[in-house]
């Protein structure tokens, strides 16, 4: 009516205000956006572009090909994944009850309790590693107490095969579980769990009709965090699998040092980026469902 | 009101000290069978710990909690088939509308589909035909606080709690929904424990009121009776709005500057302080009404608040005491001017002493 004769007042100098505002705000953002491009985008474009070259430096899908043929390369990856998988079952199985009984602490204790999960990140990854090496091995502090105390007679191999990498991985990645799966639970409001019980559910029931859907997230984010930290791992698979629990992450590093085969150690890294990133999609969606059912489906 | 769905509740000598500080400090009281007893105090005066003790949330130190004749002060909260409307409702968020309130049915092992109808029924109760398959965040707080509700009685718990059930809502929601719960309570007849701190809400849905501060039971009637004769100073400023003036004894007389005050026949008025609430005292003009007591003062203040206004007054003693006027075109006519000298009235029936303790 009026506006369509004469303009709204003030209002093209409103809009052109906001127009520099996210202007403004874009060029804050930028430094960081150029950074990610280059230390994100390059190198990882560079992976590919490299992945794509045979070993007389063709153009060619060889080292593609070569992974889907040679049973070495599928083994590795199946490895990766039983590896990751089983210590994200561990650290569910530990964490899960850890978190839980951290949460029901008062708070003073529950950051007392937290500090301890989180000191060993104060220590060296590869200190902590080669701890292991030494309490575990053949003639380790547990063998040895466990032949003293005439548990068992001949020293267990804890050490150089898959139990040792789990039990070195399930203790590096709990905390990245423990975290996220105690903040959840520490926001459940104790109002549901008085409901609960008001309403009939004894400490029981309470748990897993209220509190345990209550803890999904958390205790999603923990998994998809650990699941894939333990895709990539190197140093304690390394070190404490004794070269009988190879990943990919080790198979890459051999690959460069001693054949400086860069297409294939490449084009190893690109696979595994891309299966990383399908477990993120795949937990994401999942995630999304579970909210989806968290709201009764109505709607 | 059927008495069968409804189980009388025996509170004797509840104490719980939170540190040095008595939380409820030897507290006695019995609520009738069917009853809507209403626990209405101050933040901090313990109103909320005694529900919790109801409930079982709350472990007393020492004292006795009995339902009908079963004693339950160490019963789990679980076990005690209460139902309770939280403050703010805790519907489980994970859960569509029909399954939070089918939840106690399921915990009880009621076939699927005697939930399903039972669920509908309560919904029905609470007027939210249809809403079961709705998400519990895409309801408004009214429709929340409905929720809760059917989900509290659908189990047909013989006494419901209800702590600050209306404090999220807005005043206009809260004012019917104090009707609807009051239609409600009449309807299903269970023993019902209501927590406010809000004196009207008490005043409007309770059968009785027990007054709590600092943990002590300060007084316990009817509505009526607790605004009209309070027992102590305490209940009379947070129940309305009054003033409290010292009056002397004379040969057993109670006199007020000098006057021997007129009471009504049957108050004993043994009280050393005299009541005035703003609202029942009257500008006097002529003639000279032998029922009033009567107050000399000056007009110190007049504020219009919309559908009332108070005219703030200085008695001849010195003492400031307020009255109110409904705000209508006659008595805003007539009403004084500040600097004026005036003769305020109040009624010998409504002339009440208080006691000082």
């Amino acid at each position: 009516m009026t506006a369509s004769i004469s303009p709204a007042r003030n209002a093209e100098a409103l809009r052109r205000d906001e127009r520099r505002e996210r202007l403004l705000l874009f060029g804050l953002s930028l430094p960081a956006l150029i950074m990610v491009l280059l230390v994100i985008l390059v190198p990882v474009g560079w992976l590919f572009w490299l992945s794509l070259f045979n070993d007389e430096g063709v153009l060619s899908t060889y080292n593609y090909s070569r992974m889907l043929e040679s049973k070495s390369y599928v083994r590795i990856f199946k490895t990766t994944f039983n590896v990751s998988f089983l210590t994200t079952l561990i650290c569910v199985l530990i964490g899960y009850p850890l978190a839980y009984f951290l949460s029901q602490l008062s708070k003073r204790w529950a950051t007392i309790g937290l500090i301890a999960v989180l000191l060993p990140f104060w220590t060296s990854l590869l200190v902590r590693t080669y701890a292991w090496l030494v309490v575990l091995q053949r003639k380790g502090l547990i063998n040895q107490w466990g032949i003293e105390l005439g548990w068992w007679e001949t020293p267990l191999r804890l050490v150089h095969n898959l139990n040792g990498t789990l039990i070195g991985m399930v203790h590096i990645m709990l905390p990245f579980l423990v975290l996220p799966l105690y903040g959840s639970m520490r926001s459940i409001d104790f109002d549901y769990l008085k409901a609960a019980a008001n309403l009939g559910a004894n400490p029981t029931k309470s748990f897993w009709f209220v509190f345990f859907p209550l803890s999904l997230p958390g205790l999603f984010a923990g998994i998809t965090v650990v699941f894939v930290l333990c895709l990539g791992f190197f140093v304690t698979p390394a070190v404490l699998g004794g070269g009988k629990v190879i990943m990919v992450s080790m198979k890459i590093e051999t690959l460069i040092d001693l054949f400086f085969n860069f297409g294939t150690a490449s084009a190893l890294g690109v696979v595994l980026l891309v299966l990383t990133l399908a477990v993120l999609f795949i937990a994401h969606k999942l995630l999304n469902l579970d909210k989806v059912l968290g709201s009764g489906g109505g709607g | 009101m059927g008495q069968d769905n409804a189980l009388p509740i025996t509170i004797r000598g509840v104490t719980k000290t939170y540190g040095k500080v008595f939380a409820l400090d030897d507290v006695d009281l019995d609520i009738h069978s069917g009853e809507f007893l209403t626990l209405l105090g101050p933040s901090g005066s313990g109103k909320t710990t005694l529900l919790m003790v109801l409930a079982g949330f709350t472990r007393p130190d020492a004292g006795s909690v009995s339902f009908g004749d079963e004693e339950v002060v160490r019963m789990p909260p679980h076990k005690r088939d209460v139902g309770m409307v939280f403050q703010n409702y805790a519907l489980f968020p994970h859960m569509n509308v029909a399954a939070n309130i089918g939840f106690p049915l399921k915990l009880r092992g009621i076939a699927k589909d005697e939930i399903r109808s039972q669920v509908e029924d309560a919904l029905g109760v609470v007027q939210l035909e249809g809403y079961g398959d709705r998400g519990v965040e895409q309801l408004s707080g009214g429709q929340m606080q409905r929720v809760a509700l059917a989900r509290a009685i659908v189990f047909k718990p013989r006494i419901l709690l209800m702590d600050e059930p209306l404090s999220a809502l807005d005043k206009k929601l809260r004012e019917r929904m104090q009707i609807e719960l009051r239609h409600l309570h009449e309807q299903l007849g269970m023993t019902t424990v209501y927590v406010t701190h809000d004196q009207r809400e008490a005043l409007t849905m309770s059968d009785r009121i027990a007054v709590i501060n600092h943990g002590r039971l300060m007084q316990l009637d009817k509505p009526r009776a607790i605004y009209d004769h309070p027992a102590n100073p305490f209940v009379a400023n947070f129940i309305g709005e009054s003033t409290l003036l010292p009056v002397e004894q004379h040969n057993g007389v109670a006199t007020f500057d000098g006057v021997p005050l007129k009471l009504s026949q049957h108050d004993q008025g043994i009280g050393p302080l005299l009541m005035l609430r703003p609202e029942r005292l009257v500008f006097m003009f002529e003639g000279d009404d032998p029922d009033f007591n009567r107050f000399n003062g000056t007009v110190t203040e007049v504020v219009y608040q919309g559908e009332s206004f108070l005219v703030y007054v200085r008695l001849s003693g010195g003492e400031e005491v307020a009255v109110r006027s409904v705000s209508q075109h006659r008595s805003l006519e007539a009403a004084p001017g500040i600097g004026d000298s005036i003769i305020l009235g109040l009624h010998r029936d409504e002339t009440v002493l208080v006691s000082e303790v």
